[in-house]
């Protein structure tokens, strides 16, 4: 017993439990996809010996780069539009709705689709954006079409429009807790140095959120940049993404070959976010 | 002592719903002088500035600074200026940004914006810190900066809600005499919001005592401490003892009450040392009398709790209340 009493000891026996759950969830399934990165794979058997073959492959390919490309135009359309959608919703919740139970009435309000799952979400756009949908019957009753719109569907317009409705959320609620503490009285600082409505958001608030934004960010690019299964279904499948490329490897049992695409993904993730938190300090909203 | 460029709020009332924060106010705040306005916790005195400020509409009456009615402009445009009680710098502007926020908002070219506040800056002994955050100032650094801020666009009046209440004692009055300094250079009107008479005394040209949403009395300060129209300016004064004698209220400062021989029969409770003096409470029946005795007096002829003295003072020193 008397070993437990040096504190040495103690210490590690404490951060023991959450080194192990990590350890097992998080460092050993990262480091076996590196590892099986390093592969390779026939159509019927997997071959454990270190070759370069699929790093060579994904960087020599200009699908990869095409890929790519395009997986980083869906988070950065995402990330813009749930950005304005997201500052507005929690600006309007924050500064314009006074009361408290309000406020937390209308913020209950904001999650409510979330207790449905993501893909009932999503399924439930095809009907009202197909060629004989909703929204186009609408349009040609309005007279504003003479025929069905084809873009609205199965098209990058579906694809983020998917993306934006289910991951604005993530943009509200870190812009929306930030805002909150946002000391009231230096808004009407701002306006006592005559500042307009525009130029208080501008000068004031904006800055003052920053730290919101980059979480909300952070969750948006990384949830987008990760995501297959919205590409899948909202582009019929006519569209790719780097999710898609590694869905498509594992259906043909390549695993070698998604691993190495994975890593490649991990690192280009991990490459964001670091740019990102250059601009921004985020330790004082943790 | 009226001239046109005074500050007037011309029967000013403000209702929150059913209660009435500011109850048909009235009162001529003098050019170029320190005007303290002084009261308890939800007097009204906050509200009161607030409304000058143009930061809360007024429901009803007017707001005339230089002879125009400004009740309804925009706060920038009044020629006031606050400075708010926890001074409301903008955490992510350098204490130079801070102070030529207002300029940057008019549009003002960044040269000649920093040139203004570096100014301001110089006149509130700030120049040294000018590349810092809010965040990396002392408290009473952060003081000097809102002040500067509020200066920098050149108010008529400047309004400053609860200035000191941030600071600890030793600092309060330290800036509260550069306060003055400052408002004696400047020559333009402060009104400063207070819950503390001590401050109001040593600061104001003039105290305005407000209680339960109406101005209770305003005068000099002496006029206010020396002779209180009511009990509660008595009370709130301290130093007073609200005295009931033949179904008449008086005020008699505690500092005339004598502890003789002779005079009203009384019984000490209580002894305190105060330094330059010491504060001695009696109770004469069921009247409780406080009499500030001059220190080396007392030691003369100590008293302590459970003696039997005699209270008397002069009476052309008791002091008629009339509420």
């Amino acid at each position: 017993m008397q070993i437990l009493k040096n504190r040495h000891v103690a210490g590690w026996l404490q951060a023991a439990p959450l080194t192990l759950v990590l350890a097992a969830f998080l460092v050993l399934p990262i480091a076996t996809i590196v590892t099986v990165s390093f592969w390779q794979a026939t159509e019927f058997s997997i071959i454990p010996a270190f070759s370069l073959e699929n790093y060579r492959f994904l960087f020599g390919s200009s699908v990869t780069g095409r890929v790519f490309l395009a997986t980083f135009r869906y988070a950065f359309l995402t990330w813009a539009l749930t950005l304005a959608i997201g500052f507005t919703v929690a600006y309007y919740l924050a500064f314009h709705v006074r009361s408290q139970s309000w406020q937390i009435a209308l913020f209950l309000l904001c999650t409510i689709p979330f207790w449905t799952s993501n893909i009932i979400r999503m399924i439930s756009w095809i009907p009202f954006l197909g060629r004989n949908g909703i929204a186009n019957q609408m349009l040609i009753s309005w007279g504003v079409v003479d025929e069905p719109v084809e873009w609205l569907l199965y098209s990058d317009f579906s694809v983020i429009l998917a993306f934006v409705h289910l991951y604005t959320l993530f943009m509200v609620v870190p812009i929306f807790n930030t805002m909150m503490r946002i000391d009231r009285s230096l808004v009407e600082a701002a306006y006592d140095n005559g500042a307009s409505g525009w130029q208080t958001l501008i000068h004031v608030i904006l800055p003052l959120c920053k730290p919101g934004i980059m979480i909300g960010t952070i969750f948006v690019v990384t949830l987008v940049m990760g995501d297959f299964i919205t590409v899948r279904f909202m582009s019929g499948s006519q569209r790719a993404n780097v999710g898609r490329l590694i869905s498509n490897d594992i259906s043909l049992l390549q695993y070698p070959s998604a691993a190495a695409t994975a890593v490649v993904l991990l690192c280009t993730v991990l490459l964001t976010i670091a740019i990102l938190l250059r601009f921004v300090d985020i330790r004082k909203e943790l | 002592m009226r001239s046109g460029q005074d500050l007037e709020l011309v029967h000013v009332t403000k209702r929150y719903g059913g209660t009435v924060a500011v109850r048909d106010v009235s009162h001529v705040f003098a050019n170029g002088s320190y005007v303290c306005l002084l009261g308890p916790s939800g007097c009204g005195k906050s509200t009161t500035l607030r409304m000058i400020a143009g930061h809360e509409s007024i429901s009803e009456g007017s707001i005339v600074l230089d002879g125009h009615d400004v009740s309804r402009l925009e706060p920038a445009r009044r020629g006031t200026a606050m400075m708010f009680q926890s001074y409301a710098l903008f955490p992510h502007l350098s204490v130079r940004d801070n102070v030529a926020f207002s300029l940057r908002m008019k549009g003002v070219d960044k040269a000649a914006r920093h040139r203004a506040a570096d100014e301001m800056l110089e006149l509130v002994d700030m120049t040294h810190l000018a590349e810092r955050l809010p965040a990396q100032l002392s408290g009473g650094q952060q003081q000097r900066v809102a002040l500067a801020r509020a200066l920098v666009t050149k108010p008529r009046v400047l309004l400053l809600d609860e200035p000191l209440s941030a600071l600890d004692p030793f600092l309060r009055i330290r800036v509260r005499g550069e306060l003055k300094r400052l408002q004696r250079e400047l020559g333009i009107t402060f009104i400063h919001v207070t819950h503390g008479q001590d401050e109001a005394l040593a600061l104001a040209d003039e105290v305005v005592v407000m209680n339960d949403a109406v101005i209770e009395q305003a005068g000099t300060a002496r006029e206010v401490f020396a002779a209180p129209r009511t009990e509660f300016v008595a009370r709130f004064m301290g130093g007073h003892n609200v005295m009931d004698l033949d179904g008449t209220r008086f005020a008699l400062r505690a500092d005339d009450v004598r502890l003789d021989e002779a005079g009203l029969p009384a019984v000490v409770r209580g002894v305190e040392y105060q330094g330059a003096h010491v504060a001695v409470t009696a109770m004469a029946g069921a009247q409780e009398v406080l009499a500030l005795v001059p220190e080396a007096r007392f030691f003369e002829n100590p008293k302590n709790p459970g003696d039997a003295v005699g209270l008397s003072w002069d009476a052309s020193r008791l002091h008629r209340l009339t509420a």
